[in-house]
């Protein structure tokens, strides 16, 4: 480290540019009107989020750069799943005006939140040294554990932010350890070195020790079972924005991480962790399928259909090969599109004034309101992984590189939980097609919900077979190119 | 030619599709006319067919499509036409056209026109395929196409739960006679290698010792072919054993019991056998089968029809009962004396049936004799009609029946087959049956003092147009169809008429049988004069004696009117084991078993445990962090104990 001079800037232009503007979107929110606080600073959010994928996506195409002493890292996989997280948060910003507005919690910290979270979560996917994984962890977390309780006037708001402070501390506390005995049986913390220190020969036992300890903290980020608990109380707590933006960017954020530590820095040593991943991937689908059966609140079903999804992404991992990362990638995208649309969804659920939450509140949506069921089901079938939708395609790739990967018990348990999710997704369609209404819902309220609910059921249309296979299949192929 | 042909088989179809398909917009009348018009040009062309196949002397084969083409089996859609074919499409076509058009009169009150036309049309082509067809695949595709439209025609009154429990009944004991059939096409298929009849029946002679072996033992395979094809015309046909359909079949409509279940399906059987007389005629075990069955079959149902008081019931047994004469005549090689019956039989049976339709109409559809009577004074020409098919029935001299029913028994008598002696004896006291209850049935229906509600016979209901013209034509061929064909179907021109189309191999049969002695040839005629003197004695002159005789022959009575009790013995024997079967593994099996185990236990299994998992998640903080804590020691273990690393 003799570098005395300014690092390179250019591959975290992105993130510079995010650091800067978010101090700037707290200048215009603390000295703008109160009551126009928030409506600027969401614009302004929205525009920077934009900004900062331009400048994502115009370093891309180059090979992979390093900076800040090999700090941080850009290349095709980040570029990519930078571009998704940015998606996630500029979708959940979209959602967000009505709900907040009409609980009161149309704070201008909101949107600077989300930005600071996703400058971490930009941190997190370059990182390429334990010590910028965890700074970037921490940045997105602090502003997620504030997400989640910003609706402070509420027991289940700062519930939800408690607990998900608590456990995130203790994850937290787990991975730190674990860097330590990564640290002190190999004597570094770079990814590259870790890579070349464990390659040829099987790891120490304190080196691997070390590893299912950071394992654990990032399983716990992406909420995989058995570290998975916080999620349902979390999602049900938090206000629905929050939860539809905990659902979506920082799951495609953490389960980059996930795999730039498990490919990058521990992809020569594949046998030494694929057991563990396979175990909280099966753990993970078993939960998502079985749990979710009984769950009567939409929120907490979207949440162990999230643990579930996890586990199917976590397939594609186990697998480690390319193909596997690009199943991961694939499958990240297109879940996010199935959640954010669900929870554009959710958000339209209202009566009389209220939101609702529980599952029996859509009977005979159908008769009431048939594009928004048509789009529901849409999505439901998507999210089961029916055949000409999208969420097919995605648990195909990471079924397809498990089995290439010689994984079939794998496989198999998969498709098994598979089959039991779509009972419950198919019984929201039940629900809306065939029971009778107990009255209609209210009109969908703000442009940005109609908008992001629309968008992703058509892309989880059978339409995009035709128009969004291709292009995005070659993306997600293309950031697999990171880990040849 | 070749386009005729294609016409007669396709135009009933175009109809029923028309039908079928567009029926409703189109409207009722539209329907009817369409589905009569195309029927009676099928018919007209059908006899155009017939007098240049049976004068003429020409034979066709019309290939229409390929069909199948796989390894050693190959067969085609194709229309293969000589005198046994035109007679069949003449009986078909003619029938089913008069039974069109005499249902617009019948029918007239029926919501549902198109359906019932269609069903009508559909039935026809079916038939139409089943008798012109030049092989036994696309013969088995009439057939059980003819067997779905009577199904179909059978349950019309779906609202009717007899109705339907009937139509079900038909079609379950045609599918075991179907099973023998296609049984029967399988063996032939396994013998000689081919289902075209042209190459069966040239190969059949090289064949006449081949053996079946089959779990251990050594069959005759021409014996075992020809037993299965006629337990499938025994089903279509009704014969003893699988006959007990066809008395319910009468829950259909009239003319469709007219049409179907007299003149043209049940001959089916009637049409296999003779069509197959190439290979029976070195089967003479199974030859001696269908003498038997036939005998008994007449005689049984003769037997059965004395005591019946449904009026279409009574004509239903005498359908079954004149079918057991075919086969019986069939059995003796007599295979021209059998179609000729076929022929005659479907002109007088279709006449009494819509007789007897017509009489249901006036009565305000009432089928019980028992309160008929008198009815003579209400519809008097139908009272003519029906004597004149009576007369034909029973045999009087120079009626239709006359010449087709003597010549079958004579030939039952100047035979030597196996059983013909038996057949004679059974033909003759059928005969005497046949009489009686025919006789019965007249005197029930139209004469003596009127046993229904006053309001009918004030106010019967009219019939038109409609019903005369068919009636009227039926009584025609009724009485002609016997003195203008019987030289040629079994007479000194039968040779040239068949021309190989019926063959058998010992000489002919019918020479002897228009040389037997005098008591024998007229035995059946004295016998119809003591059946008509007996029915009007008790039936006219002393009408204490029928209930006299229930009350003395008590249990021969309830034998008869139960027929033989077949239908509780079935009952006994198949249906309640099947249903005790069935029962058995619905509940035990499936739903116990394979649902309790299976889906269902799966189900409720998985409830459970979710319910049971989903309290782990408390909401307490410390469980949570307790579950993350034991999560990693387990992978902690987990690793050091499988050995990822040391």
């Amino acid at each position: 480290m003799t570098q005395a001079a300014i690092p390179n800037l250019a591959p975290a232009l992105a993130e510079v540019f995010l650091a800067v503007a978010a101090m700037a979107l707290l200048m215009i929110g603390v000295f703008a009107n109160a009551q126009k606080a928030f409506g600027r600073t969401q614009v302004f959010a929205a525009l920077t989020l934009v900004i900062a994928a331009v400048l994502v996506i115009s370093g891309a195409g180059g090979a992979r750069v390093e900076t800040f002493g090999g700090l941080f890292v850009s290349d095709n996989f980040s570029v990519f799943m930078k571009v998704l997280v940015v998606l996630g948060a500029l979708g959940s910003l979209a959602l967000a005006g009505p709900y907040l507005r009409e609980h009161k919690i149309a704070r201008f910290e909101f949107p600077v939140l989300m930005v600071l979270s996703v400058l971490g979560m930009f941190i997190m996917i370059s990182s390429n040294n334990l010590m910028s994984l965890y700074v970037g962890l921490e940045l997105q977390s602090l502003a997620l554990y504030v997400l989640a309780a910003i609706n402070r006037d509420r027991n289940r708001s700062t519930e939800a932010g408690l607990k998900y402070f608590v456990l995130g501390a203790l994850s937290s506390g787990m991975m730190l350890y674990g860097i330590s005995l990564i640290y002190g049986f190999s004597g570094t913390m770079d990814f590259d070195i870790l890579a070349g220190f464990v390659a040829g020969h099987a790891p120490a036992l304190g080196l691997v020790v070390g590893m299912v300890f950071v394992i654990t903290g990032l399983a716990f980020k992406v909420s995989a079972v058995p570290f998975h608990m916080w999620t349902p109380d979390v999602y049900e707590g938090a206000p629905t924005p929050v939860t539809a933006f905990f659902a979506a960017a920082p799951k495609a954020a953490a389960m980059a991480l996930f795999v730039r530590v498990m490919m990058g820095a521990f992809g020569d040593t594949v046998d030494s962790w694929q057991q563990i991943i396979i175990f909280i991937s099966i753990a993970s689908m078993l939960v998502g399928a079985f749990i979710a059966l009984v769950q009567t609140n939409i929120k907490r079903l979207m949440a162990y259909s999230s643990i579930g999804h996890i586990g199917y992404a976590l397939v594609g991992l186990a697998a480690g090969t390319t193909a596997g990362v690009e199943a991961v990638a694939l499958y990240i995208a297109i879940y996010v599109t199935m959640t954010l649309g669900t929870f554009a969804a959710i958000l339209a659920m209202r009566r009389d004034g209220g939101q609702l939450e529980e599952i029996g509140d859509l009977a005979g949506l159908s008769k009431t309101n048939l594009p928004l069921a048509v789009a529901i089901a849409t999505l439901m079938f998507s999210l089961a992984g029916i055949p000409l939708l999208f969420g097919f395609l995605g648990k195909y790739y990471v079924f397809l590189a498990a089995w290439q990967s010689g994984l079939v018990e794998l496989v198999v348990i998969g498709l098994v939980t598979s089959v039991v999710s779509c009972y419950y997704y198919l019984r929201i369609v039940k629900v809306m097609f065939f029971d009778e209404p107990d009255g209609a819902l209210e009109p969908i309220q703000g442009a940005g919900v109609r908008a992001v609910l629309s968008i992703s059921a058509l892309v989880n249309s059978p339409l995009s077979y035709f128009l969004l296979l291709a292009p995005l299949a070659g993306a997600s192929a293309w950031a697999a190119q990171s880990f040849l | 030619m070749d386009t005729l042909i294609k016409l007669i088989v396709f135009l009933p179809l175009l109809g029923f599709l028309t039908v079928g398909l567009f029926g409703r917009p189109l409207g009722n009348g539209f329907s009817q006319v369409w589905t009569s018009g195309l029927v009676s040009i099928s018919a007209i062309l059908s006899w155009v067919v017939f007098w240049d196949v049976g004068f003429a002397h020409n034979t066709y084969g019309v290939h229409v499509l390929s069909w199948v083409s796989s390894g050693d089996l190959s067969f085609n859609w194709a229309f293969q036409v000589d005198t046994l074919t035109a007679v069949m499409l003449v009986v078909v076509n003619s029938v089913s056209a008069l039974v069109h058009w005499y249902s617009m009169g019948y029918m007239a009150d029926d919501p549902s026109k198109p359906r019932f036309f269609g069903y009508l049309s559909l039935f026809t082509f079916a038939m139409l395929m089943l008798v012109t067809s030049d092989n036994l695949v696309q013969m088995f595709f009439g057939w059980e196409g003819v067997g779905l439209a009577s199904y179909l025609l059978i349950g019309y009154y779906y609202h009717k739960p007899s109705a339907n429990a009937a139509a079900i009944k038909a079609f379950v004991v045609n599918r075991v006679g179907d099973f023998g059939f296609a049984l029967g096409i399988y063996a032939c298929f396994l013998l000689m290698g081919s289902v075209e009849f042209s190459t069966i029946f040239a190969d059949a002679a090289n064949y006449k010792d081949a053996q079946f072996h089959f779990l251990g033992g050594d069959y005759h395979a021409l014996t075992v072919i020809c037993v299965l094809l006629f337990v499938g015309a025994m089903g279509k046909s009704a014969q003893l054993g699988l006959h007990t359909w066809l008395p319910d079949a009468m829950e259909g409509p009239t003319p469709v019991s007219a049409l179907i279940h007299a003149a043209t399906m049940v001959t089916a059987g009637v049409f296999l056998v003779a069509r197959f007389s190439p290979v029976f005629e070195f089967a003479p075990d199974a030859l001696a089968l269908v003498t038997i069955v036939g005998a008994a079959t007449a005689i049984f149902a003769a037997s059965v029809g004395l005591v019946q008081n449904d009026i279409k019931r009574v004509i239903a047994y005498s359908t079954c009962s004149q079918l057991g004469y075919m086969f019986f005549a069939l059995g003796v090689s007599a295979y021209g004396a059998a179609i000729f019956h076929l022929f005659t039989h479907a002109f007088f049976k279709a006449l009494l049936f819509l007789g007897a339709g017509t009489v249901i109409h006036v009565m305000h559809h009432e089928q019980d004799m028992r309160k008929m009577g008198g009815v003579r004074h209400v519809a008097p020409y139908t009272f003519f009609m029906m004597t004149i098919g009576t007369l034909a029935l029973t045999g009087f001299p120079f009626m239709a029946g006359f010449y087709s029913k003597d010549i079958i028994i004579e030939a039952a008598y100047a035979s030597h087959a196996y059983g013909s002696g038996f057949a004679y004896l059974m033909g003759v006291l059928a005969a005497l049956f046949t009489s009686f209850y025919s006789w019965r049935l007249v005197f029930m229906t139209f004469l003596g003092e009127s046993r229904a509600p006053a309001e009918v016979m004030k106010h019967p209901h009219g019939a038109n147009g409609f019903f005369w013209m068919p009636l009227t034509l039926l009584a025609i061929g009724a009485v002609v169809a016997g003195v203008l064909t019987h030289g040629l179907f079994t007479g000194e021109e039968r040779f040239e008429f068949w021309r190989g189309a019926v063959w058998t191999t010992q000489g002919d049969v019918l020479d002897e049988a228009h040389h037997v002695h005098g008591l024998a040839k007229w035995a059946p005629t004295v016998m119809m004069v003591l059946g008509f003197l007996l029915a009007y004695y008790m039936y006219i002159v002393n009408k204490a004696v029928p209930q006299q005789l229930a009350k003395t022959w008590d249990g021969l009575y309830a034998f008869l009117l139960n027929k033989w009790y077949f239908d509780e013995l079935y009952n006994f024997l198949f249906v309640k084991p099947a249903f005790a079967i069935g029962r058995f593994l619905w509940r035990r099996g499936d739903e116990q078993t394979i649902d309790g185990l299976g889906p269902n236990g799966v189900s409720s299994a998985v409830a459970f445990v979710a319910a049971r998992v989903r309290k782990v998640q408390t909401g307490y903080l410390y469980h949570y962090a307790f579950v993350m804590i034991i999560g990693l020691a387990a992978a902690v273990t987990w690793l050091m104990t499988s050995g990822g690393g040391h």
